[in-house]
């Protein structure tokens, strides 16, 4: 990891208001979470920098702070968009994915396994990593059942570009409840969360 | 396009054009900014936030270094249309300070620009800095008291 001084002149602007829009987005992610399968859109975030898309940029500028350990997908490394992050959250960077506070991944083909993040422990299991899932769309792709708690009966969702090894390890993540790792799926300006306690069920699978 | 690792520490000039912005009044700042003939058009890169800086210090040249205490801070960074990107620090909860020092860096990063802030804004604060710290030397100065032992001379037996 790098630890060279910032290039400013090509660092892109974050939030105009930080207090206001941050918490504006801290607000439907909370409220994604709650509802899993229920996808917002951060149409007025900033654009991100290459790499990022508008809804994984947002969340990182409104949840990343100097106590975060960020975790970013190998394909972010010393690109534009790590030292967006470095400069506009001031988060800590790690390779180690099992230490990991948050964790960007932008590239599917080479994800490391959801099993391999920090799962936190039996003292503070919410110390797990959150995991930012850059996918190429959250519609039109095959069918995907949620229930659990925060959805009343079921709830279908159909997001693009993830693996079938992709729903076997969230079915592991979700068998070992209160450990596991939360799992946000971004594309673009949109945002879908999968918390640790939904299970997914690919139709026809 | 990947970031060149800048390794480069800001040069001595520039640092001592920061800590004098740093240091000014917000007032002092912000009237010789509203006198400038012409102002740039600037756009925040980071708008300013107030925060904690923790100064540490050591006593003496060679004593262990300690913390003196936390100081408020202002910071913010923005950037000029020509592209020049500026940042402030300052003491203080000043929010226009930090922007006016940070377009004020961004100025003298630009060789056009700086001609018109390096005498009307920087050297103007740094004379009145100057200016401050000889009046309170000089204050300090007054109240001086030598001490000195009078020599006695043995009386007469």
């Amino acid at each position: 990891m790098s630890v060279a001084t910032l290039d400013l002149s090509r660092i892109a602007p974050a939030f105009a208001d930080p207090v206001r829009e941050s918490q504006a987005v801290f607000r439907e992610v909370m409220e994604c979470v709650a509802r899993p399968g229920r996808i917002t859109r951060f149409d007025r975030a900033p654009q991100a920098p290459t790499g990022l898309g508008k809804a994984a940029g947002a969340v990182a500028l409104t949840l990343f702070d100097f106590e975060t350990l960020v975790w970013l997908d190998p394909a972010l490394a010393d690109s534009e968009a790590e030292a967006w992050l470095r400069f506009h959250c001031g988060c800590p960077l790690t390779v180690k994915a099992e230490d990991a506070a948050f964790a960007i991944v932008t590239d599917m083909a080479k994800a490391p396994n959801l099993a391999s993040f920090n799962q936190g422990d039996a003292k503070y299991p919410d110390r797990s990593t959150t995991v930012i899932l850059q996918v190429a769309s959250l519609e039109g792709g095959p069918t995907v059942t949620l229930s659990g708690p925060g959805i009343q009966t079921t709830t279908d969702i159909a997001p693009q570009g993830l693996p079938r090894d992709f729903w076997t390890q969230l079915e592991t993540n979700q068998a070992q409840f209160q450990f596991g790792v939360d799992v946000l799926l971004v594309s673009g300006d949109q945002l879908l969360a999968l918390p640790r306690t939904t299970t997914a069920q690919i139709k026809g699978g | 396009m990947p970031v060149d690792p800048v390794n480069e520490v800001a040069s001595p000039e520039r640092r001592q054009w920061l800590s004098i912005l740093a240091k000014a009044q917000p007032a002092e700042v912000s009237a010789a900014w509203d006198a400038l003939s012409e102002r740039p058009a600037y756009s925040p890169l980071r708008a300013p936030e107030t925060g904690l800086v923790l100064v540490r210090g050591r006593m003496g040249g060679a004593g262990d270094a300690f913390n003196v205490g936390e100081m408020t801070v202002t910071r913010a960074a923005v950037r000029l249309e020509s592209g020049e990107t500026g940042i402030g620090y300052v003491a203080g909860r000043d929010r226009r300070h930090a922007e006016l020092a940070a377009a004020v860096d961004a100025m003298m990063q630009a060789p056009a620009l700086r001609p018109a802030v390096e005498g009307a804004v920087v050297a103007k604060l740094a004379r009145a800095q100057a200016e401050r710290r000889d009046t309170a030397a000089r204050k300090a100065a007054a109240t001086k008291v030598d001490f000195f032992t009078m020599v006695r001379t043995r009386g007469p037996q």
